[in-house]
């Protein structure tokens, strides 16, 4: 359900949608082309390298570490209530980068390009629906994984195959 | 022969403008461009018309814009190309001109950015990013290229002073500008001590939205030469596309659009850098400008906040950056802008910019840049058809 991932959804349909769902798991998860076998992160369902339509999820450690970042004081609607927050860009470990907030385990003033960070699987609990968000934390951070669909309501996230209908290349 | 060239500019003052409707406004810039052009009105064989349309009330904008206009029944559309919609339609033209579709087309930049409530705009301002991966932690367009002044700073040691430098140099011509929203000089103190926007961005680094229209009128080579004024030729034009997510981008310290796109304009037009003596650039943030330096070949990677404390964009260096204000000091009517510089670089190239006027301007260039680098145009615009 991608619509979990998030601060604000903008996004409820997409057929990588089980990230958000691995995510509530624990697992912060790469995609992989079952043609090419190409990684990406962000995840993506159709392989920009081959042009696959098939791919599966591959757990990342979400080791990196800090490309840039900002504070934001003038925030957009829905978020005027958590500014000023920062935001970081990182540069993962295994390639690809994620765009996240600074978890409380670094303060403002500890934040330098280039140090190195772990990026943490967050349920936030102060919302009401259910939202799921990276957190960029020190390096060594620890978090509980759950099986997947472990929590209740969560659907089984497996890999995506195109249904019969959709035309693989 | 072939070739197209201006044979026509003409400009709305940019700012708040609660006095105007946006086809109003397209009609203050068009009547001046048909008259300094000395065209009649049916001598004109289509309209491009340029504008983001989810900040208008009005759906269809470039069919209100020609009918008010009164540019029926001939043939017209909208380019869309967010904040490089300006350039993308005089694009649109030079093809049909090219192609030999169309002998003479008017190029209407229009836009009211005042005419949404301030929570619509902050609204639409929350999902001008990737939305799937970053809008839903609530990025906004100062936040993008504030990270990119953060890299820019950390890679090449550029300081937050040469950025406000570049703010300093658009208002102190902006302030000599009567189109320009803000005519006023600043002071650097003053930039530093302004209220925080993302850091290291104070409000002074970014640029204003503003209601605007601007207006340029493209003909072909038989229809330029036999025109009431001096042709100015579109010599070189370069357009090229970035990733939208900054997640995908080779690097953040400069929008790999703008590097390609200038490279296929002077390829066209056969300059080098060195060979431009003025140009309009995108300076929606102050950083944009000192990337633009080097995404232009001005100056080598890393060196744009140097280029701006040397004061070599200012009218005697090397070249002149934005001396009619930039988006800074003239303000940012977003599908008004890129049509805005044309009509400021043909004025420089006919020696018309009076007291601004770059001595003896003969090669000029646009950059006109839409999102946070996902589109970039460059023009490379000559007062001679062909460069020897």
């Amino acid at each position: 359900m991608f619509k979990w991932y998030g601060r604000k959804s903008f996004t409820p349909a997409t057929r990588i949608g089980a990230f958000a769902d691995h995510l509530r798991d624990g697992r912060i998860m790469a995609s992989r082309c079952l043609g090419c076998g190409a990684q990406a992160f962000p995840p993506r369902a159709d392989c920009d390298v081959c042009m696959h339509r098939a791919f599966e999820f591959v757990e990342i450690s979400g080791r990196g570490h800090l490309h840039t970042h900002t504070r934001i004081e003038a925030a957009p609607t829905g978020f005027e209530a958590w500014a000023p927050y920062r935001i970081g860009v990182v540069d993962l470990e295994e390639g690809g980068r994620i765009l996240a907030w600074f978890g409380e385990g670094i303060s403002d003033d500890a934040i330098a390009i280039g140090m190195p960070v772990q990026l943490v699987p967050r349920i936030l609990d102060e919302m009401e629906d259910i939202h799921v968000v990276c957190s960029i934390e020190p390096p060594g951070t620890t978090w509980q994984k759950h099986e997947a669909g472990a929590h209740a309501g969560v659907s089984s996230p497996g890999e995506h195959r195109p249904t019969p209908e959709e035309p693989i290349r | 022969m072939k070739g197209v060239a201006v044979i026509g500019v003409g400009h709305a003052r940019f700012g708040r403008r609660p006095d105007a409707s946006v086809q109003e406004l397209a009609f203050e810039a068009f009547a001046e461009a048909l008259a300094d052009s000395g065209l009649e009105r049916g001598a004109i064989d289509a309209s491009v018309i340029a504008a983001v349309p989810e900040y208008h009330t009005q759906r269809s904008i470039a069919g209100v814009v020609q009918e008010y206009l009164g540019l029926l029944p001939q043939p017209t559309w909208l380019t869309e190309a967010a904040c490089a919609s300006g350039s993308a339609a005089i694009r649109t033209a030079w093809l049909s001109i090219q192609a030999g579709v169309h002998e003479v087309v008017a190029v209407v930049g229009c836009q009211k950015m005042t005419e949404l409530s301030t929570q619509e705009v902050l609204g639409l301002m929350g999902r001008v990013g990737d939305v799937q991966w970053e809008s839903c932690y609530g990025t906004t367009f100062p936040a993008y290229y504030a990270m990119f002044a953060r890299r820019h700073m950390h890679e090449f040691g550029t300081t937050r002073e040469q950025m406000w430098a570049v703010a300093v140099k658009n208002h102190h011509y902006g302030a000599q500008n009567p189109y320009a929203m803000f005519r006023k000089e600043i002071t650097l103190e003053k930039a530093a001590a302004a209220e925080g926007v993302a850091d290291p961005f104070t409000v002074y680094d970014c640029c204003a939205n503003a209601d605007g229209a601007a207006c340029v009128i493209l003909a072909s080579a038989d229809r330029a030469r036999a025109g009431r004024r001096p042709p100015v030729w579109l010599t070189g034009m370069g357009a090229a596309s970035s990733s939208m997510s900054v997640l995908r981008r080779p690097h953040l310290t400069g929008l790999p659009s703008a590097e390609q796109a200038a490279a296929e304009a002077y390829a066209m037009a056969g300059v080098r850098p060195a060979d431009v003596q003025v140009a309009d650039v995108h300076d929606c943030f102050t950083i944009a400008e000192i990337m633009a330096y080097e995404d232009l070949g001005f100056c080598a990677r890393g060196e744009g906040g140097a280029f701006i404390a040397e004061r070599k964009p200012y009218i005697g260096g090397p070249v002149a950056v934005n001396v009619d204000g930039g988006l800074k000091a003239k303000g940012h009517p977003i599908g008004a802008t890129g049509v805005s510089m044309t009509v400021e670089i043909a004025k420089q190239l006919r020696g018309e910019a009076g007291d601004r006027q770059v001595p003896d301007a003969r090669i000029g260039l646009t950059h006109n840049v839409g999102g946070i680098g996902q589109y970039c145009f460059v023009q490379v615009l000559s007062r001679e058809p062909v460069h020897q």
